[in-house]
């Protein structure tokens, strides 16, 4: 009987893998086949052929695009760091009257949809003449109310008297702030960094807007020209340009998944 | 919170130091949420009022006018019907899924942690990205989809041609792409729950669906019902598979509200009506986060 219940729930989750994962596989092994081998719905490719690879280069100027978003999306996750863990000492260690109205101030921004408040925002960027330039895609995203929420609940769990003690050291706020507040935070900074650095690497409809041109186009901007101008002809090369795409977020999360799973849950729930 | 007691000779400069230095710490997030966030609200609202330039600069004031004319224009209302059919067809099937899953990959297993692990992996997929896969699984001549069904004897489908089709593929896009991360939150929820409870109700000799229906299910609350507020919010913003996959197309039957904001304003050059559709979105989902902290916030307390 017993047997039977886990091989059961063996099948189920083999099962919902395969109907998960099946997409991300098959695009990984349709990037190795030909024109010809694509036409017929293979679902195997005969051969490994790399050619694809090589042309999604020459089709579109791909290593550009990965440096930009590379680019990108480090700095909206150091942004975020330093500008969400200085909000979050407040909220956790300096009080003062007026703090819970900021606070509140800060909660209320989670109501605003980005996409609501996107029209004056392009327009603000045009009139800073950002377009086109790394400032448009990074600067809006350093404040995030999420971020700080998540670090302020970890900064709560320090002791205080850790902080009386620091005082009695003799270090001030500030020292107080970067050097025991910080390292005594990583694991939660660690969530925040690769929350922040997947989500801007995946933004889409931001950089739509305001990227005309190559120099500072994000890869999934990248990505939707390949479909349009390789679509008709070859999903081979359209397929490796979605594998660059997504290797480098995959391999964050397969790393950092239970790191992100914990930081993630305390954040959402807590 | 602890209060501090200032020296007897405290003067108003010393006693107001907390705030000085408080301030000193939130002035980047102060600055950057007024002014790219609170601001473009103020402004969404305001041009929402006027008729506007192909600059996006207010030209004449026309009150509700903007309101009006979109209410009435028979696209926005085929956009509004689409939305609310779209968020009907994506939040109770993922999150459904994503409890199943969740569910499934709590137990105590070998190799579970791989499970979850490809379970939580669309995370890690753009939407950009997500979406050129499904345009392919949905081709009509190189689409493995139609093959599949076909093993099965089912007919072909048109999944992108037809209006009504269309509108389930996109689902079926967005709903993936939810799965990871309502997947890791509700799983993250499930390793909460209290082991002990499990155990005094296996000592009781509760069988499987008892456990899962009366204390699986209801301590999950919290958590279920932070996920259904996401996703139905997420379901509202949706765009880039849209973008991708049909640009709003064919007859309109994918022009979710997101979309049709982005066509007014960045394709007609609309900022008047499309900032009315923004102020409309903003709605929506600002009565949605609120019900989320009044409830959810609740029911926390409670656990």
């Amino acid at each position: 009987m017993k047997i039977f219940t886990a091989s059961f729930r063996y099948f189920l989750l083999i099962a919902s893998s395969f109907v998960l994962f099946f997409p991300i596989v098959y695009a990984f092994l349709v990037s190795f086949m030909t024109g010809p081998e694509v036409l017929s719905r293979s679902l195997i490719p005969s051969q490994l052929f790399i050619e694809n690879y090589e042309r999604v280069f020459r089709t579109v100027p791909l290593l550009q695009y990965i440096t930009n978003s590379f680019v990108v999306s480090t700095a909206v996750m150091i942004g975020q760091l330093i500008v969400c863990s200085m909000a979050a000492f407040v909220f956790a260690f300096i009080p003062f009257k007026g703090r819970n109205v900021i606070f509140i101030l800060f909660v209320s921004t989670l109501m605003i949809p980005w996409e609501a408040a996107m029209i004056p925002n392009f327009l603000t960027v045009q009139s800073f003449g950002w377009l086109n330039s790394y400032l448009s895609l990074t600067v809006p995203f350093f404040a995030l109310a999420f971020g700080t929420f998540l670090l302020r609940q970890h900064f709560k769990t320090i002791p205080h008297e850790l902080y009386e003690a620091a005082q009695v050291e003799g270090l001030n706020r500030f020292q107080f702030f970067y050097k025991v507040v910080i390292p005594y935070s990583k694991t939660s900074l660690v969530t925040l960094g690769i929350y922040g650095f997947l989500t801007t690497w995946n933004m889409y409809l931001w950089p739509l807007l305001v990227t005309t041109n190559d120099s500072k186009r994000t890869v999934q901007i990248g990505l939707k020209q390949l479909q349009t101008v390789e679509v008709a002809t070859e999903w081979g090369v359209v397929m490796a340009g979605v594998v660059i795409v997504i290797i480098p977020t995959l391999l964050l999360l397969f790393i950092g998944q239970k790191q992100l799973q914990k930081g993630l849950t305390e954040g959402a729930i807590k | 919170m602890q209060k501090y007691r200032v020296e007897k000779k405290s003067t108003l400069w010393r006693e107001s130091k907390n705030v000085r230095v408080a301030m000193l710490y939130l002035l980047p997030s102060i600055v950057l949420f007024s002014i790219f966030l609170f601001y473009p609200m103020l402004r969404t609202i305001y041009l929402s009022f006027f008729l506007t330039d192909a600059q996006g600069t207010a030209a004449l004031f026309v009150g509700l006018e903007n309101y009006i004319y979109i209410l009435q224009s028979s696209q926005f209302q085929k956009s509004m019907m689409s939305t609310f059919l779209f968020v009907l067809y994506t939040v109770p099937t993922g999150v459904i899924l994503a409890l199943f899953l969740a569910v499934l990959a709590n137990e105590k297993m070998k190799v579970i942690g791989l499970f979850r692990t490809l379970f939580s992996s669309t995370l890690g997929m753009s939407v950009a990205a997500s979406s050129v896969i499904w345009l392919f699984l949905f081709h009509p001549t190189v689409g493995i989809l139609n093959s599949f069904l076909g093993l099965f004897g089912i007919n072909s489908i048109p999944w992108l041609l037809d209006p009504t089709w269309a509108l389930i593929s996109i689902a079926i896009t967005t709903v993936w792409m939810n799965t990871g991360f309502s997947f890791l939150i509700l799983l993250g929820g499930l390793q909460n729950i209290d082991r002990h409870l499990y155990e005094s109700a296996r000592i009781d000799g509760a069988g499987y669906f008892y456990r899962l229906f009366r204390i699986t299910l209801p301590m999950l609350s919290p958590t279920m019902f932070f996920i259904i507020t996401i996703t139905f919010i997420n379901s509202f913003q949706s765009f880039g598979q849209v973008d991708i996959l049909t640009r709003g197309g064919p007859a309109e039957s994918t022009n979710l509200i997101v979309y049709s904001i982005y066509q007014d304003a960045f394709i007609n050059y609309q900022f008047g009506t499309a900032s009315a559709q923004a102020v409309i979105l903003f709605a929506i989902v600002f009565l949605l986060t609120l019900i989320q902290f009044k409830f959810g916030e609740k029911k926390v307390h409670y656990q």
